[in-house]
């Protein structure tokens, strides 16, 4: 029995904002510079690799393109593993997780359909096409600003958390369609190069480079999603200790 | 018609403003609600359980 207590509050301990601000202190700036250095290395690697021998130049946005659009989907996936947090073991920073990721996963969602549309122009010759995984990925890009746009219009951060959570885990079956679009359906987009059965069948001139911008990429999200569920811990204490400002006045005034 | 260098070009302009706009607001926000906490702390106002027991503003 003493063992499972323990197991629980070891658990909690987790749970509690307060450690979670501690922890933060300690690690953001270490990830910070990891995520400086990915970017240094990643960076130099795009631009002194060679060209492709069809695509030219322009296989250089594939460097940026390819990590944001996995770093869309894997903040969409990080957002319904905190929303399933909300439902089932109502963990005090699971809604944190998933308000902070929100704004995140929206810039890098928006980031993949520029450079997609930058890169589709010179190869394909159209800035857009409605095929099926550019239309998905545009369908992920407005279920962030939807989710943005209903945390911000629910002042009661105990409300929000559920429906939002249910949202987003409804959302969440976007994930799969956008991965396999390009299989299901017949799209001017190209299949998958890097993360398939039978390997990648990408170049290594051109894989090293997308592998550290994919690392550094995903360390910037971690770097931010730290910061910005610190943030959002400070912003509800704000909240919370303004409320009890105007309890405590109420109060001094009936007893006077 | 642009030449390929400058789509490229584009594309990591693109990525380094909104990388940039992100990690300003970011920095943005924690400085605003850490001078919000500290001019509350000023007002005498502190949590109740600056303990191991609160939740997330709870």
């Amino acid at each position: 029995m003493s063992e499972n207590s323990l197991a629980i509050r070891k658990f909690s301990d987790l749970a509690n904002p307060t450690r979670f601000l501690a922890l933060a202190d300690r690690v953001l700036f270490w990830f910070a510079a990891a995520t400086v250095l990915f970017f240094a290395v990643g960076l130099w690697l795009s631009f002194t690799t060679e060209g492709d021998y069809q695509q030219g130049e322009t296989v250089r946005i594939m460097y940026v393109h390819v990590p944001a659009a996995w770093l869309s989907m894997m903040c969409y996936t990080v957002m319904a593993i905190s929303a399933l947090g909300t439902l089932v073991w109502r963990h005090p920073l699971a809604d944190v997780s998933a308000k902070a990721a929100a704004p995140i996963g929206a810039c890098f969602t928006f980031l993949a359909l520029v450079t997609g549309s930058l890169w589709g122009k010179p190869m394909w010759g159209a800035w857009w096409v409605w095929d099926a995984r550019l239309t998905s990925v545009f369908v992920l890009f407005l279920m962030y600003l939807g989710l943005i746009a209903l945390n911000r219009a629910m002042d009661d951060p105990a409300r929000s958390a559920r429906v939002s959570a249910v949202l987003v885990l409804v959302g969440f079956v976007n994930i799969p369609i956008i991965k396999f679009s390009v299989e299901w359906w017949n799209t001017l987009h190209q299949p998958a190069s890097v993360l398939r059965l039978d390997g990648p069948t990408i170049d290594p001139e051109f894989l090293w480079p997308l592998l550290v911008m994919a690392v550094a990429f995903t360390l910037l999200f971690f770097t931010l999603h730290i910061a910005a569920m610190r943030n959002e811990i400070w912003r509800r204490r704000v909240t919370s200790l303004r409320r009890q400002a105007v309890r405590n006045a109420g109060r001094e005034a009936q007893g006077l | 018609m642009m030449s390929h260098a400058a789509y490229v070009l584009a594309s990591y302009a693109v990525a380094a403003a909104t990388v940039a706009g992100l990690v300003f607001w970011v920095i943005g926000d924690g400085r605003a609600r850490r001078r919000e906490l500290k001019e509350l702390e000023a007002a005498g106002i502190r949590r109740r359980s600056a303990d191991a027991s609160g939740g997330a503003g709870r």
